[in-house]
């Protein structure tokens, strides 16, 4: 029934890595993801797992390889992190494209410049219409529960696509926390060998990755883009799966005190921790708000979502990246198009904050809700507002 | 400020001036080699005719690329493995100056090392210096195109099993102009070559053997810089002019350092200004017989 161990991050992120039998892993050393392939090398050197780790040359040369050996038939492996994931950037399409289901961890970091190896969301924010499955981790225990999980719907014949694991970089990767490793068993019995729907055969030769013309290309797109929504109902499916096996319930959008809640919270990652502990310091207070995490942000949840924030009079959405030029982040910007769609109109007040590894308090969580409140009673539009900027 | 704050002497480096001392302490650990590296480089710029507003130095990602930042220069430190493409657009753009590269191994010849080629190919006027310490340092000491065979670091910890490049060979094969090796204990000859890679028309080279005892000492047993720096010595031989492709770095035979190449050749630029001077002549140079083509016979 698994084992609760004292781990940092990263290893049990590489342990369980291990635990689900992966065939390659490809990867080139980023700060913050360093750990985690170091530890898989290790476990490969050591004989712990049967697998080929191949340190290749750039990130670039890591999803090319990672590519290969997923075509080939391999449950594939790679972790990176912002400048690394931005330059494995032309290869990520291809990935979903090719419909291969890589797993990778990504230990989100902020992208250049200035040269910055905190955490935020703006390399995977950069990454949003790569065509893979995306989740978010808010803790190590979420880590190690949708890395396995990652592999059991990429791998999945109604699916077929890659899936980037998000965790914070620092915040999550460098941070011993109590995780319940699952025993091996469990995982094989969860988890059976990849049996690819295809894969390169010399004695059935396929070719992979050929031009695509205009009387076919919309075709192939339209494709993708169908399987990657599909997708959503076997990514439940196999949470329930995994709450069976494993005990832990997992849910593509997760709600805390939304009950009776008039505002609400939108959160990514791990920030969402410290969002939680605001929300309960405000209920003490006797002020009615509540939290929604996105944990599955690709395919985007639609109707969960809107569950979610059903009653609630304003949105709180924390962005950790910007998008410049728009007078709001990527998550908002989403998200309002998506109410304006479905007629819903609660007040969204958007808040950039947390970039570059910029530590963001409780205190500072009850001062956006301050500001959004006296924005929402004032009706007029507010524009997104960064958190914590030093005149 | 306290009295005794007040009274503790001011330590001056003698290149100070060419320091950016508001930016010191650096984040070098005690005992790398880049701070010998970087000293040459100091030395070599302080001799040299060049104004110092003509003088830029470019650097990429790791432990060395951040010399850029300590450096009181033009400087600009890039994107992992970009610096030589940064400052050949540098260079084009001002031919005057002069663009020092000083990066890491990692960043040159892994990453960046498709643009080391082409740089050397083309022969663009850039003095490329390259700290070699055999892993990447900064993010913890795992393999690098310079690991040797069987050596420990983090991603092979059972021993490398890949075969590293031979830089000064690789560089002078790509028709690099100026090529040299010295190890960080070889401090005189080690600035000399900088100076005269700094002086010479086109893409020059010198690679710096440099102990980095933190992350690649710690892993194969020689934990001490003094260690790790005789280590690199005592295997040293100097061998002036050796071709390249026989000047190996064998820990188990020879170290051989000096300087392999110091040839003349027209550098991109020279060749870019024939072409708008409208001076190359058609390829083929011997020219084609139109009509005698397919008039061959067979047998």
């Amino acid at each position: 029934m698994g084992r609760r161990v004292g781990l940092e991050v990263s290893l049990a992120c590489a342990e369980v890595v291990g635990l689900c039998n992966a065939d390659v892993v490809a990867a080139y050393p980023i700060t913050p993801q360093t750990h985690i392939v170091e530890h898989l090398s290790e476990m490969v050197a050591d004989g712990h797992l049967d697998a080929e780790f191949v340190p290749v040359e750039s990130e670039h040369s890591a999803m090319s390889c990672c590519v290969g050996s997923s075509a080939a038939g391999a449950r594939t492996f790679t972790s990176t992190s912002s400048q690394g994931l931005a330059l494995m950037h032309e290869i990520l399409f291809i990935a979903a494209s090719l419909r291969l289901p890589i797993v990778m961890a990504v230990a989100n970091r902020s992208l250049s410049g200035p040269i910055s190896i905190w955490n935020d969301h703006s390399d995977i924010m950069a990454e949003r219409d790569i065509g893979w499955i995306q989740t978010f981790a808010e803790n190590g225990q979420e880590v190690v529960d949708l890395t396995i999980h990652a592999f059991k719907v990429a791998e999945d014949s109604r699916v077929c696509l890659p899936v980037a694991v998000n965790l914070d970089g620092f915040i999550l990767t460098h941070v011993i926390e109590p995780i319940e490793l699952p025993d091996k068993e469990e995982v094989d019995a969860y988890l059976p060998a990849f049996e690819p729907s295809q894969s390169l055969d010399t004695a059935n030769p396929i070719s992979m990755g050929i031009v695509g013309m205009p009387e076919i290309y919309t075709e192939a797109k339209k494709a993708n883009a169908v399987a990657l929504e599909d997708s959503y109902e076997v990514i439940k499916e196999h949470w329930a799966g995994m709450a069976e096996k494993f005990g832990r319930t997992y849910k593509p959008i997760e709600t805390y005190r939304t009950d009776d809640a008039d505002t609400v919270f939108v959160t990514m990652g791990s920030l969402g921790e410290t969002t939680m502990s605001a929300v309960d310091q405000m209920r003490e207070d006797g002020i009615n708000v509540g939290q929604v995490r996105i944990r599955l942000w690709r395919p985007f949840p639609v109707e969960d979502f809107m569950e979610a924030i059903a009653g609630a009079k304003t949105l709180i959405v924390i962005d950790r990246a910007l998008s410049p030029g728009l007078p709001a982040g990527p998550v908002a910007t989403e998200l309002r198009g998506l109410l304006y769609a479905k007629g819903a109109s609660p007040y969204v007040a958007n808040f950039v904050c947390g970039l570059g590894g910029r530590d963001v308090t409780r205190a500072q969580f009850i001062e956006m809700y301050q500001t959004a409140q006296k924005a929402a009673a004032s009706g007029e539009e507010m524009t997104c507002q960064m958190v914590g900027v030093k005149e | 400020m306290s009295a005794q704050a007040q009274a503790a002497p001011q330590a001056a480096h003698p290149q100070d001036e060419l320091l950016r001392t508001d930016r010191i302490p650096h984040i070098w650990c005690s005992g790398c080699g880049i701070g010998i590296a970087f000293g040459s480089l100091m030395a070599a710029i302080a001799k040299c005719d060049t104004p110092r507003d003509d003088i830029s130095v470019v650097s990429g990602i790791g432990c060395t690329g951040r010399l850029a930042g300590y450096i009181h220069l033009d400087s600009f430190h890039t994107t992992h493995g970009r610096a030589i493409p940064f400052a050949t657009g540098l260079h084009l753009t001002r031919p005057q100056n002069k663009v020092i590269v000083a990066s890491g191994d990692g960043d040159l010849l892994a990453i960046g090392g498709n643009h080391f080629i082409h740089a050397a190919r083309r022969n663009v006027d850039l003095t490329v210096i390259c700290v070699n310490n055999f892993n990447y340092g900064m993010t913890g000491g795992q393999l690098a195109p310079s690991t040797p065979f069987g050596a420990k670091t983090t991603t092979t910890p059972m021993g490398s099993p890949d075969e590293p490049f031979n830089f000064c060979a690789l560089a002078a094969a790509c028709g690099a102009t100026y090529v040299a090796r010295w190890t960080a204990l070889h401090i005189r000859r080690l600035t000399t070559a900088i100076s005269e890679a700094m002086n010479k028309k086109g893409f020059s080279f010198v690679e710096v053997i440099a102990p980095c005892p933190t992350a690649f000492g710690r892993r194969n047993k020689i934990r001490r810089s003094l260690d790790l720096l005789r280590f690199y010595y005592e295997r040293s031989v100097v061998k002036n002019h050796l071709a390249p492709g026989e000047a190996t770095i064998d820990f188990d035979n020879k170290l051989v350092v000096g300087k392999f190449v110091d040839i003349e050749r027209p550098t991109y630029l020279d060749q870019y200004d024939m072409v708008n001077r409208g001076e190359l002549e058609a390829w083929p140079a011997t020219g084609v017989d139109a009509s005698a083509a397919g008039q061959r016979k067979a047998g």
